[in-house]
């Protein structure tokens, strides 16, 4: 993210880094959480799981970026994808 | 995701288990939805909500009457009823008065709530029983094949009205406010945070609460009316969808095309007392109980 000005306790706040999880065969597809990752992290993969759909996975260069906000999680209609604190 | 092949990479690490899955039934899911419907974005909100409160599990209950909706209370592990088509409201405001302890929550249906059900709702608004109703409006009745219903907006198509609607639609939030709820408001499956917010505030409220959620159906609404999938739909609330807590009631009216916004927000928050407060400070005024 760029400030326009540096905020004062930049070197205080860390930035939560989130580690996200898929259970495969819940997934519909629906693109739900690719589309409103609001960091952009998640893109359609070539993988299909045993209904047939595509999996999300991680867009290039986006490894790092999730903020663990657990917005795919809510928004997933299947219970399929959900964040936690990561390292 | 520690080894990484070629093949690998930007995989995300699969498990078993999510961390909702111990409120909701595992035997009755995967659930029935289709792809791209909002119902289990709204039901995943529920969850997270009912596991916020400081309310234990033990003391919720969830209700519903008939149709996509209805299947949300067989869904989530909570003490629940599927009820008779639209009589989840007689059902809940028999529950609340029967134990007062319960927190009785209603998740319905906008055809189940305001078709079949619309009167049930006038008088427990009115009452002001203590119950909260979550209406999921998706502009027909999806699961019997996308006929017109009391939401459907003027000019939308449905199976059952081929040249557009003729009908004007019920504007739930104002019929709300205007019969007494304490507390009403309106998002779509696209503001989680908002609605999972809304819904907490809602179980810890205390008097008639009701929430109107705007729900994508890709097979009912969005294909007759040319809205697209499901993605397109949240797509179509994300550009339209206003923020506005004080909206006036004809700002409230949805439209649901050409440019007029969708307009959500927390409208009316207020105290009222509830049909057992007044039961009570009324019998004792009268000596009947001490």
């Amino acid at each position: 993210m760029k400030y326009w000005r540096r905020p004062l306790d930049k070197d205080k706040i860390k930035t939560p880094k989130g580690h996200i999880y898929i259970i495969p065969d819940r997934c519909k597809g629906c693109g739900f959480c690719i589309e409103f990752c609001p960091k952009g992290v998640l893109e359609e993969s070539d993988e299909i799981n045993r209904k047939g759909y595509h999996l999300p996975k991680i867009a290039d260069g986006k490894e790092d970026d999730c903020m663990n906000c657990n917005f795919c999680m809510l928004i997933c209609p299947e219970l399929a994808i959900y964040t936690e604190e990561g390292e | 995701m520690s080894a990484k092949g070629a093949n690998d990479k930007g995989r995300i690490e699969t498990v078993e288990e999510h961390p909702l899955d111990h409120i909701l039934r595992q035997d009755r899911l995967p659930h029935i939805w289709c792809p791209g419907c909002g119902l289990g974005s709204a039901m995943t909100c529920y969850a997270q909500a009912i596991e916020r409160v400081d309310i234990p599990l033990k003391k919720q209950v969830l209700l519903s009457g008939i149709g996509c909706t209805g299947r949300i209370a067989g869904y989530v592990k909570v003490d629940s009823y599927h009820t008779t088509h639209g009589r989840a409201i007689p059902f809940a405001t028999g529950l609340k008065i029967a134990n007062p302890e319960l927190c009785v929550t209603v998740f319905s249906g906008d055809g189940d709530l305001f078709a079949i059900g619309g009167n049930h709702f006038l008088h427990a608004a009115r009452r002001n029983i203590d119950i909260n109703v979550i209406c999921v409006n998706n502009f027909n009745y999806g699961m019997t094949g996308g006929q017109q219903g009391p939401t459907t907006p003027v000019e939308a198509r449905t199976t059952t009205t081929r040249y557009g609607n003729f009908e004007h639609p019920l504007n739930l939030p104002h019929l709300a406010a205007a019969l007494g709820a304490v507390y009403v408001s309106r998002w779509t499956t696209l503001h989680c945070r908002h609605l999972e917010k809304s819904m907490e505030k809602a179980l810890q409220k205390r008097g008639f609460t009701f929430i109107e959620i705007i729900c994508p159906c890709p097979v009912g609404f969005g294909r007759p009316n040319k809205l697209g999938e499901g993605l397109e739909e949240l797509r179509y609330y994300r550009e339209k969808s206003v923020i506005k807590n004080d909206a006036s009631w004809d700002e409230m009216v949805l439209h649901m095309r050409g440019e007029e916004p969708i307009v959500v927000g927390d409208f009316v928050d207020t105290e009222r007392p509830t049909y057992l407060d007044l039961e009570e400070q009324m019998l004792r005024a009268k000596g009947l109980i001490k």
